[in-house]
C-alpha cells in the first residue's frame, strides 16, 4: 500500500468525479458538455494512475493510458466535429428544471451510498470508500440521460455513465483484467462512431437532434 | 480447436462482405458463409457429444478464454442453423428490397456484412469462457444490429433504432455493474487477475463466493441482461425493433438474440445459486418472467402491425422460457431448453412467412393483408400452420414444453397456474383471431418479383413437429446434460 496520501488523493478525485456529475445535470450548453465529460474521463484517468502506482499493479497502467487516449483526447475530439459539422450549439434544455433534478440527484446519491456500504466494508482495496461515489456518477448519469431531450446530451450521458463504471471497477477491484477494458473501450468507441452516423441520420429525417420529435412509435 | 472456426468464419464473413462491397452475388456468399459457420458448429456438437466439456487453446494466450458444454454447444448449434436458414431467406426478401427500389447497394453492403458480423458476436456471448467477455460481446450484437434496424432509414425506424440502441446500452450498463460485483466477490476466492472471470473456474468455487455481493450481483444482471432478453417492463425497445427493420433481422432478433441474452442471465443464475441457494434468484425470474407472459399477452390483441404482434408474441414466449428457468428443477429446466429450441424455430419460420406476406400485399398492416392462401398457397399455409405452433397447439413441440412448464408449475407453484393458463388463452383469442382472416378469403396480393424462400420455412416447422411428437434419444440425453448443468 502506498499509504494514505495515495488514498486521500484518490478519495479527492473521487470527489471531483461526483461534482462533476452533478455539473453535468445542471449545465445547459452542449459545448461545456462536452469538456466536463473530458475533464470526468482526466479525474478517471488520474485516479486509475494512482492506484496502479501505489499498489504496483501493471495493468492498470495500461488502462489510465487507454481512458487518456479515449475518453479526454478521441472521443471529445469526436463530439466537438460532430457539433460544428451538425452546427448544434444552441442550448440544452432539461426536461425537468434544474433544481428538481438537483434534488433528485441528491435523492440517488443517498441511495447509491446506502446500497454500496455493505459491498465497500467487505473491500480491502485502498479506495473502498469510493464504491458508493462510482455508483452515486453512474446513477446520475442515468438520470441525466432521462432528463435530457437532445441526443448528444444522451449520448454524453451514456459515456459518463461508462465513467462512473470504470471507476467502479477500479474503486472495488483494481480493475478488471486488461482483456476486458480492452474489449468495453472498443465497445464504448464503435458505440461513438455509431452515435455519430445516427446524428446525421436523425438530422437528416427530422431536421433537429431533438428526440421529442421520436415519440410517434406508441401503443394506441 | 474445433471451437476457433465456428468464430473465425462468421468474422471473416463480415469483413470479406464488407470490404468486397455489394456485389449481385452477396446474398449467395453470405448464405455460404452462414452455412460453413453452420458446418464447424456441427462439427463442435459431435465433438461434445463425443468428448464432453472441453476449455480451448492449451498453451496459448487464449487458453481457457472459449469452452464448451452440453448447454451452450446447444445453442450454438441452433444459433448456426437459425443463421443459415435465415440467410436463405434473406435471399429472395433483399432482392425484392432492392427491386421496389427500399434498398440502395450500399445499404445491402452494410447488411450483409453486419448479419455476419452479428452472428460472431452472438457466437462468441455463446463461447466464451469470460464473463467480462460475455459482457463485451452481448454489448457487440447490439452495436452490429442497431444500424440495421434503421437500415430504410425511414422516421419510424430511425426512432426504433435510437430506442434500441439507448434502452439497450443503458440496459447492458447494468449488467457490466452486475459483473464488476461478480470479479469483486470472485477476486477475493480467486485472487486478481486472470482466472476470476473465467466461468469454468468460477463455477468450481461458487459455494465460496460472498452470498451479499451475488445477491445484489444477480440483480444488476438480471436486469441488464433482461433488457435484451425484452421481459417487462423492460421491453419498449423490442416490438419497434421488430416491426421497423427488415425481417430477416426480426427473424434473427427473435429467433436467436432473444436466447443469448436468456443465455446468460441463466449462466449468472447458476453461479449466484451455488452462493445462495435457489430461492433468491429463482423467485426473481419466474417473477419477471410471468409478468412478461401476462403483460405481453393482453397487448398482442391491441396490435395492428404484423411484426409487432409476432414481436408481442416473443415477449410472451421469453416469459415463458424464464419462469421455467426460474422454476428451477430438471423437468422445468428440460422444459426451458426445449422451448428456447421450438420458439426460436417457429418463431423465425413465422418472419419469414411475414416476411412475404408483406411484400405480396405491399403493408405490415393486419387489417390489409387478405387471403394469402389464394395468391400462394404455401405463404398462406406456412402462416397459418406456424401460427397454430406457436400458439401451442398438439402435436407441435412448444405444445409439449409449454405442458411441462404448466405440469411443473401445478406441482411446486400452483398460485402461478392459473395466470399462465389465462394469458396463454388471451394471446390464443388475440393470434388466432387476427391470422384467421388474413390466410383466408379475397386476396389482395401481387405476385412477387422473386420466388419466395419457403424450404426454411418448412424445415423449422418440420422439426418443430417433429420434436413434438418424437424427441430422439440422443436430443433428450443432451437437454438432460444440459438441464443437469443449470439445475
Amino acid at each position: 500500500m502506498g499509504g494514505s496520501v495515495s488514498g486521500q488523493i484518490v478519495n479527492l478525485l473521487a470527489a471531483l468525479l461526483l461534482l462533476i456529475a452533478f455539473a453535468m445535470l445542471s449545465q445547459r450548453r452542449v459545448l461545456s458538455l462536452v469538456r466536463l465529460l473530458a475533464w470526468q474521463g482526466a479525474a478517471l484517468a488520474a485516479s486509475t494512475l494512482i492506484v496502479a502506482h501505489s499498489t504496483a499493479q501493471p495493468h492498470l497502467y495500461y488502462s489510465a493510458a487507454l481512458t487518456v487516449a479515449l475518453k479526454v483526447i478521441l472521443i471529445p475530439w469526436v463530439l466537438h466535429r460532430l457539433i460544428d459539422r451538425l452546427d448544434v450549439r444552441w442550448d440544452v434544455e432539461p426536461l425537468i428544471n434544474i433544481p428538481t433534478t438537483m434534488l433528485a440527484g441528491i435523492a440517488l446519491v443517498i441511495f447509491a451510498f446506502a446500497l454500496a456500504t455493505p459491498i465497500s466494508e467487505m473491500a480491502t482495496t485502498l479506495t473502498r470508500g469510493t464504491l458508493g461515489i462510482a455508483l452515486a456518477s453512474v446513477l446520475l448519469s442515468f438520470l441525466m440521460m432521462i432528463a435530457r431531450r437532445k441526443a448528444i446530451a444522451q449520448v454524453i450521458g451514456f459515456l459518463a455513465m461508462e465513467n462512473g463504471l470504470l471507476f467502479a471497477a477500479t474503486s472495488a477491484t483494481y480493475g478488471m483484467p486488461l482483456v476486458v477494458e480492452l474489449g468495453i473501450a472498443l465497445d464504448v468507441l464503435v458505440a461513438t462512431f455509431i452515435f455519430g452516423i445516427f446524428f446525421f441520420h436523425i438530422r437528416e429525417q427530422f431536421d433537429s437532434l431533438d428526440i421529442s420529435h421520436m415519440e410517434k412509435l406508441k401503443e394506441d | 480447436m474445433e471451437i476457433l472456426p465456428v468464430l473465425a468464419i462468421p468474422l471473416l464473413g463480415g469483413l470479406v462482405l464488407g470490404l468486397l462491397g455489394h456485389k449481385r452475388w452477396a446474398p449467395e456468399l453470405n448464405a455460404l458463409f452462414s452455412l460453413g459457420t453452420l458446418a464447424a458448429a456441427a462439427l463442435l456438437t459431435a465433438r461434445v457429444v463425443a468428448a464432453g466439456p472441453m476449455t480451448a487453446l492449451e498453451g496459448t494466450v487464449l487458453h481457457e478464454q472459449l469452452f464448451v458444454d452440453p448447454f451452450n454447444v446447444f445453442l450454438v448449434a441452433l444459433t448456426a442453423f437459425v443463421g443459415f436458414t435465415t440467410s436463405l431467406f434473406s435471399r429472395p426478401y433483399m432482392r425484392t428490397e432492392e427491386h421496389d427500389g427500399r434498398l440502395s447497394a450500399g445499404r445491402l453492403r452494410l447488411y450483409h456484412s453486419m448479419y455476419q458480423l452479428f452472428s460472431f458476436t452472438m457466437l462468441l456471448t455463446l463461447l466464451t469462457n469470460n464473463v467480462g467477455i460475455m459482457w463485451v460481446a452481448m454489448e457487440g450484437a447490439t452495436l452490429s444490429t442497431v444500424l440495421l434496424v434503421s437500415l430504410y432509414r425511414t422516421p419510424q425506424s430511425l426512432e426504433a433504432a435510437w430506442k434500441y440502441f439507448i434502452l439497450c446500452s443503458v440496459g447492458i450498463a447494468q449488467a457490466l455493474f452486475g459483473t464488476i460485483l461478480l470479479y469483486f466477490a470472485a477476486e477475493k476466492v480467486l485472487g486478481a487477475g486472470g482466472t476470476a472471470l473465467l466461468w469454468t473456474h468460477l463455477h468450481e468455487v461458487r459455494g465460496e463466493l460472498e452470498p451479499t455481493v451475488l445477491s445484489l450481483a444477480f440483480v444488476f444482471l438480471l436486469v441488464g441482461y433482461g433488457t435484451k432478453v425484452g421481459l417487462v417492463p423492460l421491453h419498449n425497445w423490442l416490438p419497434d425493433a421488430h416491426a421497423e427493420g427488415p425481417t430477416p433481422v426480426s427473424a434473427v432478433l427473435s429467433g436467436l438474440l432473444l436466447n443469448v441474452a436468456l443465455y446468460a442471465v441463466v449462466r449468472s443464475k447458476v453461479l449466484v445459486d451455488g452462493a445462495l441457494g435457489p430461492g433468491f434468484s429463482g423467485n426473481l425470474m419466474m417473477g419477471f418472467g410471468l409478468v412478461s407472459v401476462v403483460v405481453a399477452a393482453f397487448f398482442l390483441s391491441r396490435q395492428k402491425d404484423i411484426k409487432r404482434m409476432f414481436a408481442y408474441s416473443s415477449i410472451e414466449h421469453m416469459g415463458i422460457m424464464t419462469f421455467a428457468f426460474g422454476m428451477g428443477g430438471p423437468v422445468a429446466a428440460f422444459a426451458g431448453l426445449l422451448h428456447m429450441t421450438v420458439h426460436s424455430l417457429t418463431k423465425s419460420a413465422i418472419f419469414f412467412t411475414v416476411g412475404h406476406a408483406a411484400h405480396a400485399t405491399g403493408t405490415q398492416n393486419m387489417d390489409a393483408i387478405r387471403g394469402l392462401i389464394r395468391r400462394s398457397p404455401t405463404i398462406g399455409w406456412g402462416l397459418a400452420i406456424g401460427s397454430l405452433a406457436i400458439l401451442g397447439m398438439p402435436p407441435f413441440g412448444v405444445f409439449t414444453s409449454e405442458f411441462m412448464v404448466l405440469t411443473t408449475a401445478m406441482h411446486e407453484h400452483s398460485w402461478a397456474t392459473p395466470f399462465l393458463l389465462v394469458a396463454l388463452g388471451v394471446a390464443f383469442a388475440a393470434i388466432f383471431g387476427k391470422v384467421q382472416p388474413m390466410v383466408f378469403g379475397e386476396t389482395n396480393a401481387r405476385p412477387l418479383p422473386h420466388p419466395p424462400a419457403l424450404v426454411p420455412v418448412f424445415v423449422h416447422l418440420a422439426i418443430v413437429l417433429l420434436l413434438g411428437l418424437y424427441i430422439p434419444p440422443y436430443l433428450v440425453e443432451w437437454y438432460r446434460q444440459a438441464a443437469a448443468l443449470i439445475g
